[in-house]
């Protein structure tokens, strides 16, 4: 067979965490943006524009783990082993998060901080330990006799701590300029003043992850800077700074989409430097997506399935997004 | 008992699957439940069923959303803490997990914003679809992981090479010897879960003479399903045994109390008792002559295999899968007792007034609940000690974890999980408390410019809410 099964399903496990990170982002960037608005009505307005979507866009995260464990299943049991407390701590996150979506309107007023406070602490706990976990896996992990080697905690270094602080201002941006794209009135002009501090925090902490990745990484450094590489690479901080560019000066005006659409080209850039960096391992450093294959006829069997419903998924999901488009208002009656 | 990694683990999984499979349960029967509510609104255009459907999909909400919370958990968990398990079997669950997103995660997602906010949004024809959608959904994603789950009992089309299972025919694992079994029995009892908890529900507010159309229809509608589906899944079950009784046989010893064959005489069903793993026998056993073979060999003095035909090691617990296999077959029987019950009462026009009957069915409420966890732990721990039956044991496949870390993450799951689930039920059995409201506007903002103020929740039900004026129920 003329496929290369195991390339094609990298590229799938890497586009459902990109739309991952990228939809379930902007829901967690409410949560990290709840502290900066106090008021219960903005708080029910911001909630809101997420409510009929937020358990679509986690499936994509769904869909990384069910795909890495049929694809790849090697890589699947080496990477969840090793990382099993972030990845715990990530989902207790994910549940305080996704119920407070619930509970925030079924709890009696004088209960409902506590749902907020939840929404508040899951969100932050999910971003911070997602990317921790993304900043150790740029490590390397030790793998013998097909498992994991190294220990318990060997995941904290000061790198993955700063990675994870990072993926904070990420979705706190991404969730800043959903928010400017779906309301209007005193939260959209709060969320326009908040995009222009959070681009730059941003912007500094892709700057200070490009430096500390190449002195800390021999590896990886190597792979940057040498010859055929760097032409692919070249772009990306140039493209970075064009993007953060257009967005700063969009923000001057009375901008709609444009924030959100220069912070997906933002978040898309950072993550083809991630990828660049460790294609085509699957496990850094040295086990190719190759080498952790699961059974191609697994594999095919799986791709035949995806390549006919992702396209179907695509749809059904543009549709519900269709038909929950527009600004956001408070309800009639409300106030 | 040991409580090393192992064990923290396996309870760990015990742990986070049990809390986890009741949701997907009420989730399947009420999303089943509201599609046919619906259609029963658009053809007769009788408020009683839209009402109902208003009511019944803001639990439906709730609950929903502690399915895919903890659902999430359960994804993850083979890696984390199966890792060798998923290495080697990986290969076949997988894909089958895969597409139980691709087909029913993403089904179920995709269509749940427009059916909780969508009815001002869409036409009805087009919420009706969502709704259907969402309901499919729901049921294609019982049967994945069913084959999944029945694979790994009784498995079938692979190979192992290279100490990797792969497989050799897709139609072969999936329609592996115990799945339609366990299809059947499993997706009946998702029915019955949630027949029981609607008709507790209307019980409840009968005895508190609240007693409108739409909770009668309610009871009605139960109690037509428990009568239709509570014999059946008894027959079904049954099936069931008899399947694991040729496919596991060890199983069904540990589940009867069954240590040894005497030469030439039938097996007696033992009706309770004590077994005993390491003596090796029944203790205050209460036994009916020659009925354990009338029920698994259907004949007067058939025999079938003794715990002690197979060597210790390869035992499953015998005290506990005994035990939690006649807690459901008790529960089942209480069902049949419950559906013959009210349907007497039916023709006798008491069904909305008997007492004893009301009582009798808001008692049995969390009955479906509790066999269907008690029909798990039975054949879960009856297929110990393996993993992958008779191809890989549970001990070779968990993760090579400290009891350390398996035990912080094991007290996190259970603190946390008691708080928020804990939380939920709460919320829920007030929504259920309130009872359907006739004038409830239907969800969704107001305008086309708007989302609902309010996700999932279709009618203000916190009170300061309701006394603040909003008139928004989205």
């Amino acid at each position: 067979m003329g496929i290369d099964l195991a390339l094609l399903w990298a590229v799938i496990i890497l586009f459902g965490i990109l739309m991952y990170v990228v939809m379930d982002g902007f829901d967690l960037g409410i949560g990290i943006l709840f502290p900066f608005i106090p008021d219960k009505e903005d708080r029910d307005v911001m909630m809101n524009t997420v409510a009929p979507v937020w358990d679509g866009n986690e499936t994509w995260l769904v869909l990384g783990g069910a795909g890495l464990l049929a694809a790849f299943p090697l890589a699947y049991s080496v990477i969840l082993s090793a990382f099993m407390l972030p990845l715990v701590f990530m989902l207790l996150g994910l549940i305080f998060r996704g119920v407070a979506f619930e509970f925030r309107f079924k709890a009696h007023a004088h209960r409902r901080h506590w749902w907020d406070k939840a929404f508040i602490f899951g969100s932050f706990t999910a971003t911070f330990f997602q990317g921790v976990t993304l900043g150790a896996y740029m490590h390397g992990l030790p793998v013998a006799d097909r498992g994991y080697a190294g220990g318990a905690l060997d995941w904290i270094t000061p790198f993955s701590i700063f990675t994870g602080l990072g993926l904070i201002a990420a979705y706190a941006l991404l969730g800043c300029t959903w928010l400017i794209l779906k309301t209007h009135g005193e939260l959209y002009d709060r969320m326009r003043q908040l995009a222009r501090p959070l681009t730059l925090v941003l912007l500094g902490v892709i700057a200070i992850i490009s430096i500390w990745t190449p002195l800390t990484h021999s590896a990886i450094a190597e792979r940057w800077f040498s010859l055929p590489n760097m032409f692919w690479f070249a772009p990306v901080p140039v493209l970075v700074l064009l993007a953060a560019y257009y967005l700063l000066r969009f923000l001057n005006e009375d901008p709609h989409a444009g924030p959100f659409l220069l912070t997906l080209a933002l978040i898309f850039l950072g993550y083809s430097g991630l990828g660049i960096s460790v294609w085509p391992n699957i496990i850094p450093p040295d086990i190719s997506i190759w080498q952790a294959s699961g059974p191609p006829q697994s594999q095919g069997f799986t791709l035949v399935g995806a390549l006919l419903i992702v396209p179907l998924i695509l749809m059904y999901t543009a549709w519900s997004y269709y038909v929950f488009r527009g600004k956001v208002v408070t309800g009639e009656g409300y106030h | 008992m040991d409580l090393d990694a192992l064990m923290l683990a396996r309870i760990q999984f015990g742990f986070t699957i049990s809390f986890h499979i009741i949701f997907p349960a009420i989730t399947i029967g009420l999303a089943s439940y509201l599609a046919v509510l619906e259609g029963c609104w658009l053809k007769t255009r009788n408020p009683v069923y839209r009402e109902l459907y208003l009511y019944w999909i803001k639990i439906f909400a709730v609950n929903f959303g502690m399915g895919v919370v903890s659902g999430l958990v359960m994804a993850y968990q083979f890696g984390t803490n199966w890792s060798y398990f998923s290495d080697f079997a990986g290969g076949i669950t997988g894909p089958l997990l895969a597409y139980e997103v691709l087909t029913a995660f993403f089904l179920e997602a995709g269509f749940l914003g427009v059916m909780l906010f969508g009815w001002t949004r869409v036409g009805p024809g087009l919420h009706f679809f969502a709704t259907i959608m969402v309901a499919l959904g729901t049921l294609l994603s019982a049967t994945w992981i069913l084959a999944s789950n029945s694979w790994m009992q009784t498995p079938a089309g692979y190979e192992i090479i290279n100490g990797q299972v792969v497989p050799t025919d897709w139609l072969a694992v999936i329609f592996n010897p115990s799945f339609p079994y366990r299809l059947a029995h499993m997706g009946m009892a998702a029915f019955l879960v949630t027949a029981l908890i609607v008709a507790a529900s209307a019980a409840w507010h009968l005895r508190r003479r609240n007693d409108t159309p739409a909770i009668r229809t309610m009871l009605s509608m139960a109690m037509w399903m428990l009568l239709l589906v509570a014999p059946l899944q008894a027959v079904v079950g049954d099936f069931h045994g008899l399947n694991t009784l040729k496919h596991q046989p060890a199983k069904i010893a540990a589940i009867e109390g069954h240590w040894e064959n005497k030469p030439g005489e039938g097996v007696p069903l033992t009706l309770i008792g004590w077994p005993d793993m390491a003596e090796e026998k029944n203790h205050f056993a209460v036994e009916i002559p020659r009925l354990g073979s009338l029920i698994l060999t259907h004949s007067w003095d058939g025999q079938f295999a003794g715990l002690k035909e197979f060597p210790p090691e390869d035992r499953p617990n015998s005290t506990v899968v005994f035990w939690s296999f006649r807690v459901m077959v008790g529960l089942g029987l209480l069902m049949i007792g419950l559906a013959l019950w009210a349907a007497w009462a039916r023709r006798r026009g008491q069904l909305y007034s008997s007492m004893p009957l009301l009582r009798f069915a808001l008692y049995m409420g969390p009955a479906g609940l509790v066999a269907m966890l008690a029909g798990w732990f039975t054949t879960e721990i009856g297929r110990q000690p393996w993993i992958v039956y008779n191809v890989m044991r549970t001990a070779d496949g968990v993760s090579r974890h400290g009891a350390l870390e398996v035990g912080v993450t094991l007290a996190l799951f259970v603190v946390i999980y008691f708080i928020v689930f804990g939380a939920g039920t709460v919320y829920i059995l007030r929504l259920i408390g309130k009872g359907p409201q006739i004038d409830a506007p239907p969800e969704g903002g107001p305008g086309e410019a708007q989302t609902p103020s309010r996700p999932f929740s279709a009618a203000p039900d916190s009170d300061d809410i309701a006394a603040s004026g909003r008139t928004d129920q989205g």
